[in-house]
């Protein structure tokens, strides 16, 4: 093994029940250096920190394949503890900080620092007596190394900036001793702009002082302000290890996404249609959605009738609160318009009254009622909706219960769900099963606009597939327009007639699925003047 | 070997303990001598005069409040719209006007007051659990407790004419324990009442086979109120208000307001709570007043507990099982424990230590609502 590398982690394989998530991959890191490690959403770069701080997560799933390397010597991580040991530091993107102690505190915490008293002599060190005047000196050098004179080491945590307390993070993992590693998880995502650019100066300074960074991140505008060198992984493999001087934004895009050769949806079911600019089905106008940790910030964006449109993005950046704020589970303010009328989105079940169906990409929480069978899971919107599957008796209206089993087999037939019959109950189905019971229940309401959320999340490929086809299908044969919101873009690519990329809560750009993987690889990472050229 | 297993797991152990224990009893009691008969009329008669209170747990269970502790609302009630009810019929003297027919009119005068205050309670203790989402068991039992406490006070000032009703020597607030010999006590299930007061096309309501009691008066009414819950929760409403109780998010998005439907769930089970406590104090001949009904919310439970419910789903046969099985221990420890030791409060005991045991049992059971 080459010594010049602090960290090695070479031919590293993972599988999560069978499913390969990291196949091959090598990490190198210099002394010193910052190491930017690259890769949209499901790359396996947490799965590759997993494994390089010896989580439980890894061994209770049966290890991993591969050998790791420090300082050129073999190594065995085999928990976190270890990780500690042997000089390897994580600063997190949640912040893991005590709010109502002291930054001393936090800083030092589980590694105070004693005199012996009377008491702790008889009863072992957990007794000793804080020595306050160090701790509080070493926080205030830890804090002063990383240019943090202005954080006093005396503050509560609680109530300070967030960029502060990702501050109070670094200076912990600075004062450890011996510390060689540091890996930063997406430590930028929750700062504002200034912070985040201190906090790559703060970076620079720890590199300077030899110790080694893994850089975590999907905004490859700071890779290229920031790292040396890089590993960018598609799909739990390894794509590249490139020097930052070498390579350019287009190019890093370009490994980032990748064109997977495998067409998820045949060519003969895309058939050619017209679609007329001047035929809305949906209109967004300066939309915002309160979803926590998926807001929506003042969305524009017209789709067509007939048209098959794609949200994409990362996660976070607001694709998700879109179909959850219609649905009416958060609050919502501006305008949408669906064939010309307003909808009035306080209203419960008013997009479903306007020819709106939904499959819900918590399939779990929103999609299913999981103690219910299949049979009532698949009429429930239908029924409460547009009156179907009822009898007036009465006063009463009784569900019924020849209609509804007719239905629901009709239904098991069409997307063939494989259960033992519309009376199973749905939550001991298998995921892919599962979500055709959502998009039964959607294609129940006879929608004219179906909105899709993480159609395939968790799903197999062969279901995938079939999912896909079918949305394809419904939109050919019944012109159902069709949104579909995805964090996968090979999906999204493979059926859709436009694409839009969401960032920040809003649309960043509007894409033709033929465009090139760079243009997308640049979009997803936000950056607008490539886009334009 | 796999379908004994599969039949296991959907009898479920505590319920197999119990019904094996109930098996053991009724095999002492006829080894003892005790006639089977008289025995198994008295757990038909206790099994259907609790089971509409029992029956009151499924609409607060299937929509999300979970276990109704707070049934005291509808006992209280039901018990101000038979006291009222027995009262008005005093007062217009009734019996003299119209003979036979007076205590069905009172019956169903008891039973509308006691729907129509029960409507207007569970409105308002309905919207009172929407704001104490997911600790709603904590806050019903001390709503269960309080109202009782309050009703004393109430019984304690009414000042009534009827005899029956109010004090003998004070003039003033109602008795612990009123007989409804007089009214419609027995009216629907007591052979002799029946016989004795109502003309000859009525006595099918309650005759005897031998020495077995048939209540059919009020195995029919019990039977009907069962198959109005059945049919309730196959309706359009009833629907939506289980879709409620099992995942929020998901009858939200389907365009329902959760919080109506808890609140019409919670306000059908005070109802059923009021009907239940006319038809237990029909049955039992006796209006019981003050701290009587305090812990019948927790027998309540605990029967559709042993019935197989859980603090998320409940269904009919749950309530018929789960309150066969919980009073029929009771009625035949009685004599069998009488009869092999000779401490007297001992049947109390073992309700108290049956209701409480399995209501543990089933919180120990639940899974939170994040899991």
């Amino acid at each position: 093994m080459d010594n010049q590398y602090l960290l090695s982690m070479s031919n590293i394989t993972k599988e999560y029940y069978g499913n390969r998530v990291l196949k091959n991959v090598n990490l190198n890191v210099k002394p010193g250096e910052i190491h930017a490690l690259v890769g949209e959403n499901g790359a396996g770069k947490s799965t590759l920190m997993n494994i390089l701080f010896g989580m439980p997560v890894i061994f209770s799933t049966g290890g991993f394949e591969g050998q790791i390397y420090l300082g050129g010597e073999p190594t065995t991580i085999d928990s976190p503890h270890t990780a500690m040991d042997r000089g390897i530091g994580m600063v997190h993107q949640e912040f893991m900080l005590i709010p109502e102690f002291t930054v001393t505190e936090n800083i030092k915490l589980g590694r105070e620092i004693g005199e012996h008293n009377a008491l702790s002599k008889i009863f072992g060190p957990l007794l000793d007596k804080m020595n306050w005047k160090q701790m509080s000196s070493d926080a205030r050098k830890a804090l002063d190394s990383i240019g943090m004179m202005n954080i006093e080491e005396y503050a509560k945590v609680a109530g300070m900036p967030i960029g502060y307390k990702q501050f109070v993070e670094i200076a912990r993992e600075i004062d450890k001793t011996g510390i060689k590693l540091l890996v930063f998880d997406e430590p930028t995502a929750v700062l504002t702009e200034s912070e985040a650019d201190r906090l790559l100066e703060i970076m620079r300074i720890i590199a300077n002082k030899g110790i080694a960074i893994i850089f975590i991140t999907h905004r490859l505008t700071e890779v290229m302000a920031v790292a040396d060198s890089m590993t960018i992984l598609r799909d739990g493999e390894f794509v590249a290890r490139k020097e930052v001087g070498e390579t350019s934004l287009a190019e890093m895009a370009e490994l980032m996404i990748g064109r997977q050769v495998e067409k998820l949806v045949d060519d003969d079911l895309l058939g050619e249609r017209k679609l007329f600019d001047d035929r809305i089905a949906l209109e967004f106008k300066d939309y915002y959605v309160d979803m926590p940790g998926e807001r929506v910030r003042g969305m524009d964006v017209k789709i067509r009738t007939g048209e098959i449109f794609g949200f994409g993005g990362l996660a976070g950046q607001g694709k998700i609160g879109i179909a959850n704020g219609i649905m009416g589970l958060y609050d919502t303010e501006g305008e949408v318009i669906a064939f010309g009328k307003t909808l009035d989105l306080s209203k419960l079940g008013e997009a479903l009254r306007n020819g709106l169906a939904f499959v819900s990409e918590d399939r779990r929480g929103v999609g299913l009622l999981l103690g219910e069978s299949i049979e009532r899971n698949i009429i429930f919107s239908a029924m409460q909706i547009n009156d179907q599957f009822l009898r007036r008796i009465g006063p009463m209206k009784i569900l019924d219960k020849a209609n509804a089993d007719k239905h629901a087999k009709n239904m098991i037939r069409l997307l063939d769900i494989r259960c033992t019959g519309p009376s199973q109950v749905v939550g001991s189905l298998s995921g892919g099963n599962q979500q055709k019971v959502c998009l039964a229940r959607a294609l129940t309401m006879v929608p004219k606009i179906l909105i899709v959320s993480e159609p395939t999340r968790g799903i197999d490929i062969g279901a995938k597939k079939l999912v896909l086809e079918y949305l394809t299908k419904i939109n050919r044969e019944l012109g159902t327009t069709i949104v579909m919101i995805s964090s996968e873009l090979v999906e999204l690519r493979s059926l859709c007639d436009r694409i839009a990329i969401v960032s920040e809560g809003k649309v960043f750009a509007i894409m033709k699925p033929d465009d090139p993987d760079a243009a997308y690889g640049l979009a997803m990472a936000g950056v607008r003047e490539e886009v334009a050229s | 070997m796999k379908t004994l297993k599969t039949l296991y797991e959907n009898i479920g152990l505590p319920r197999l303990i119990i019904a094996l224990f109930f098996i053991l009893l009724i095999v002492a009691s006829i080894m003892l001598g005790f006639s089977p008969a008289a025995l198994f009329s008295d757990v038909v008669r206790r099994w259907l005069m609790y089971g509409t209170l029992v029956l009151a747990m499924v609409p607060g269970i299937q929509s999300g409040i979970g276990l109704n502790f707070g049934i005291s609302l509808g006992i209280s009630s039901g018990l101000l719209g038979a006291v009222l009810a027995m009262e008005f019929a005093f007062v217009q003297d009734w019996n003299a006007l119209y003979g036979a027919g007076s205590p069905w009119m009172t019956l169903g005068l008891a039973l509308l007051l006691g729907v129509i205050f029960a409507a207007i309670v569970g409105t308002l203790y309905g919207m009172l659990l929407n704001r104490v989402k997911g600790s709603e068991m904590t806050v019903s039992t001390y709503v269960g407790f309080s109202i009782i406490a309050f009703m004393n006070i109430v019984w304690l000032s009414l000042s009534f004419k009827n005899g029956e009703l109010s004090w003998p020597l004070q003039g003033q607030g109602l008795r612990n324990t009123a007989s409804l010999s007089g009214s419609f006590g027995g009216l629907l299930s007591n052979p002799d009442v029946v016989q004795s007061t109502q003309p000859e096309w009525l006595h099918w309501l309650a005759f005897k086979v031998g020495d077995f009691t048939v209540p059919l008066g009020l195995i029919l009414v019990f039977g009907f109120l069962c198959f109005l819950v059945w049919l309730f929760f196959r309706s359009k409403m009833g629907i939506a208000m289980s879709g409620a109780g099992e995942n929020q998010l998901f009858t939200t998005s389907s365009g329902i307001n959760v919080d109506r439907k808890r609140i019409q769930g919670t306000a059908i089970s005070t109802v059923l709570g009021a009907v239940g406590i006319i038809l237990y104090a029909q049955t039992y001949g006796f209006l019981q007043l003050y701290n009587a009904p305090l812990m019948m919310g927790f027998a309540s439970v605990a029967s559709i507990l042993i019935g197989g419910a859980t603090i998320r789903r409940a269904k009919i046969s749950h309530v018929l099982i789960g309150t066969l099985l919980f009073q029929g221990i009771l009625v035949t420890a009685l004599p069998v424990v009488n009869e092999v030791v000779e401490i007297g409060t001992l049947p109390e005991v073992l309700r108290i230590i049956i209701s409480n045991g399995i209501i543990l049992y089933a919180l120990s059971k639940t899974k939170g609502e994040n899991q």
